[in-house]
């Protein structure tokens, strides 16, 4: 199924995903009773940050994201994907890392976890990320700097 | 012990599938979706509404419960006071994520689509996040 108006979007495997992403959540939040927020589960993971889950059930969460993508690899046959040069990857790794330490969570623990909690922090971050990066793209392609290989 | 493997274990596998199938694997259609105001391609609209009507039904379930599934208490954030560090941090984290079109579970999950790209997007994340504790710790 394709939208009218965009030819080039996917809103049933959109759909299909955000689902999984929200039963995924959901699991953490009534079985952990807590919050599935991937880059503070990371810090925790890595000893950056010494507060949330235990180390090896921050493990566990990390490992099966990669697991999870191979699966849908398996099952579509690959996973179709462009990536950004090595330069505008470390720049955007850095601030990605600095950003989420600051603002205390991404796109998992504020867009889906607290936005749904209607968390005016969440809410705040979310419109804050969100505008961003759209302001991000709108002015680097104004510039006429292409960054995906 | 296995509950405090399985449980996340199981959580972050459909986490990583949901990415995938959804797209947020693909820092192309990541940045089309940040591209509004040009080949703007909604479908991450469709990821995030979805996940979001999910938890929002869950977020009901867990009000009426006095401790989750698989463990003796819930552990969430409290917090709902608005500070710069909030807004400072999410913008920083908002210029990364358009900058490349990865976000950290996209970031970990690309570890099986492109391990090249990924663990150079991870290790520059990861230093990031040691910055801002090397910080508060000398602060």
């Amino acid at each position: 199924m394709t939208l009218p108006g965009f030819p080039d979007a996917a809103p049933l495997a959109g759909l299909g995903g955000g689902i999984l992403i929200g039963l995924a959540a959901a699991l953490m939040l009534l079985g952990a009773g807590r919050i599935a927020g991937v880059s503070g589960i990371s810090a925790r993971a890595l000893g950056i940050s010494k507060t949330g889950m235990s180390s090896s059930s921050a493990w566990s969460f990390l490992i099966g994201l990669p697991l999870g993508a191979l699966i849908i690899a398996f099952l579509q046959g690959g996973i179709p994907a462009t990536f950004a040069g090595p330069v505008p990857l470390v720049i955007a790794g850095l601030l990605v890392g600095v950003g989420t330490r600051l603002g205390s969570g991404c796109t998992s623990g504020h867009g889906v976890c607290g936005v749904s909690r209607m968390s005016n922090r969440s809410v705040v971050a979310t419109i804050t990320f969100m505008a961003a990066g759209i302001a991000t793209v709108a002015i680097m392609n104004a510039l006429g700097l292409e960054v995906l290989k | 012990m296995i509950g405090r493997i399985l449980p996340p274990l199981l959580s972050g596998t459909l986490f990583g599938a949901g990415l995938a199938l959804g797209g947020m694997t693909n820092p192309a259609r990541v940045r089309g979706f940040l591209d509004l105001f040009g080949d703007w391609d909604p479908t991450l609209a469709f990821v995030m509404g979805g996940a979001v009507i999910v938890m929002a039904i869950a977020w009901r379930f867990q009000s009426g419960m006095k401790q989750p599934l698989f463990a003796p208490k819930f552990a969430l954030p409290d917090r709902s006071d608005l500070t710069s560090r909030l807004v400072i941090g999410s913008l920083l984290f908002g210029v990364g994520w358009g900058v490349a079109g990865l976000c950290p579970g996209p970031g970990i999950a690309a570890l099986v689509v492109e391990p090249s790209s990924a663990v150079i997007f991870l290790a520059a994340m990861f230093a990031g996040m040691g910055l801002v504790r090397i910080f508060e710790k000398a602060a």
